[in-house]
């Protein structure tokens, strides 16, 4: 989802091999990351409660150079697992797109 | 070494389409190599399990003739890894099939080196018990497990593309392979800076990805002593510093490391300069070499027979009450299954996903809507075809007319399909996320170097 313009940042996952996850918050501009990067939301204890993981599987990198949040963790479900709904990983984003908030009400 | 190491990498998976002008274009530039990959995990377990490839294999014909074309014309390697989608031996072969066959058409004289990466059970168990396994992602590994993967292969570094090009290999197809090994190896073998040419190569891996017109451009990469320069080529092809240090990102967990078979590229350093709109100029990427050398394993094993059945439910009421209707499909379809057919929770593997509601997120679903109608996708999972089959024999009267607690008409639900099954044969998981420990770079891997002669 384009939300660069609209939000001032947009959100991608993806698979990095079968066992991890990896998000990248690209933020339009260096304000736009700086709030971001300060965001408890997008810290690894709020991303543990969020994904259900623990916290110590998950980091966070914030690339001033890009202006880009990385956070990495363990898939949710393995890559393929009987279990798993989405074999890429892409749908991921949008729960964190949701939890900080798009400006949308998700109830009907 | 005085002239820079150029890489050409049309495209970020052989079979998957490239932009041909771009690719024309590039070959005016003199490539020293030609390289691309043709496979990785993100497809998922069916492939290595099953050792079968993605792509179609009269595409892959296609593609593969234009390269060999280029490749003859030019007098350089073609470089392709991780062949088949998983890096089977038949993906290997197939590519080799391919190759043999379009040779014979041109009359072209090759070299052709098949590197095969499958790992036979007793070699990792042998490893097992020397204590040369160290878990990755996944701690559990015993005999059982290996024994239970159909298929493990073991990602190749550098040098057994090294090896084959010493031998004169023109073309090499190479089964399992780091994305980034596949690119690196001509620069390092022609003494190229390490570090350059590992983080060359990985933001070569996808091909135009690293641009910013990927639907139009081909990359190449020079790679000499001090960085390398990386080029996208094509009618209004752009990269820009940011197009490619991003690309780092990708698929990628650590945006600063890269874990390779003998070593660690760390770009944390790395400077990134356009020299034009075209060219960007990188240095100061660090390649330290590793006290033991490692190659990562992937294996896959069977988890059962699966079969698909799928229901559309638009009854107003029931897409209106659809939560208390399904878990009362569920709690009757789990009592059914293990009444008729004699077994317990654990023998089988029965879930419903509701497509138009959560089917893509689950549990972690945030949002509630209101949709006009729900998919109702139950995947029945079992040790054998037939348990699996009852199943299914069992879920389709209720998937068609299973009705709401008290509703004493019985509806009529949507199949889309007679049979409104869908057998998907036996269904495979990623077990392994190991490293092997090895003396011998080449040690794991296994060599057929032939010169085939043109017709």
């Amino acid at each position: 989802m384009n939300t660069l313009q609209t939000l001032g940042y947009e959100i991608r996952s993806k698979n990095a091999g079968p066992f991890s996850l990896t998000i990248d918050v690209f933020c339009k501009d260096a304000d736009t990351f700086a709030q971001l990067a300060a965001e408890p939301k997008l810290q690894a204890p709020a991303i543990a409660e969020l994904f259900r993981r623990p916290a110590q599987s998950i980091s966070v990198f914030p690339i001033e150079a890009l202006s880009v949040i990385k956070i990495s963790l363990p898939r949710p479900v393995v890559q393929g697992a009987l279990q798993d709904r989405d074999m890429h990983g892409a749908q991921w984003a949008f729960i964190l797109l949701d939890a900080l908030g798009t400006g949308e009400d998700p109830r009907p | 070494m005085n002239t820079p190491i150029k890489v050409l990498t049309p495209t970020g998976a052989i079979g998957t389409g490239f932009p041909r002008a771009a690719f024309d274009q590039a070959l005016l530039e003199r490539p020293d190599v030609i390289a691309m990959d043709a496979g990785s995990t993100d497809s998922g377990p069916h492939y290595l399990g099953t050792g079968t490839t993605k792509a179609s294999a009269s595409i892959l014909r296609a593609e593969l003739r234009v390269f060999m074309q280029a490749r003859a014309e030019l007098d350089i390697p073609l470089i392709i890894g991780s062949c088949g989608t998983c890096g089977s031996d038949a993906g290997v072969d197939l590519m080799r099939g391919l190759c043999e066959e379009i040779a014979a058409e041109l009359g072209q004289a090759v070299r052709i080196a098949s590197v095969y990466s499958e790992q036979p059970a007793s070699v990792v168990k042998q490893a097992l018990a020397q204590g040369r396994i160290k878990p990755l992602q996944l701690d559990h590994i015993d005999d059982a497990l290996v024994e239970r993967c159909s298929r493990i292969v073991a990602l190749m570094g550098v040098e057994p593309f090294i090896h084959a090009l010493e031998d004169g290999a023109d073309i090499i197809l190479a089964g399992r392979s780091t994305d980034t090994a596949v690119m690196a190896s001509l620069p390092i073998l022609r003494g190229a800076h390490q570090g350059a040419a590992w983080h060359a190569g990985k933001i070569l891996e996808c091909g135009a990805s690293c641009t910013t017109t990927p639907a139009n451009a081909v990359v190449m990469a020079a790679i000499d002593d001090t960085g390398f320069t990386i080029k996208a080529i094509g009618e209004g092809a752009r990269l820009t510093p940011r197009s490619v240090m991003a690309h780092m990102l990708y698929e990628n967990s650590n945006p600063h490391v890269l874990v390779e078979p003998g070593g660690v590229l760390n770009v944390e350093e790395a400077v990134y300069t356009a020299l034009d709109e075209q060219t960007v100029r990188v240095e100061g990427s660090v390649w330290t070499p590793s006290e033991d050398y490692t190659v990562k394993l992937e294996g896959a094993a069977p988890c059962g027979f699966q079969s698909v059945v799928m229901s559309i439910v638009r009854d107003p009421e029931y897409v209106e009450r659809f939560d208390e209707w399904l878990a009362y499909l569920d709690s009757v379809m789990r009592q059914r299954i293990e009444k008729h057919l004699g077994i317990g929770a654990d023998d089988y593997d029965l879930q419903f996903r509701a497509i138009g509601k959560d089917s893509a997120l689950g549990a972690l679903e945030s949002r509630v809507g209101a949709p006009v109608e729900i998919g109702v996708m139950a995947i029945a999972t079992s040790a054998t075809a037939e348990r699996t089959q009852d199943m299914v024999a069992l879920l389709n009267p209720y998937l068609l007319h299973f009705p709401l607690p008290g509703d004493k008409d019985l509806p009529t639900h949507a199949f889309p399909f007679s049979p409104a099954s869908m057998d998907r044969g036996v269904v495979h998981e990623f077990v392994l996320s190991h490293v092997m420990v090895v003396a011998d770079p080449l040690a794991p891997f296994r060599f057929s170097i032939k010169t085939v002669e043109g017709a």
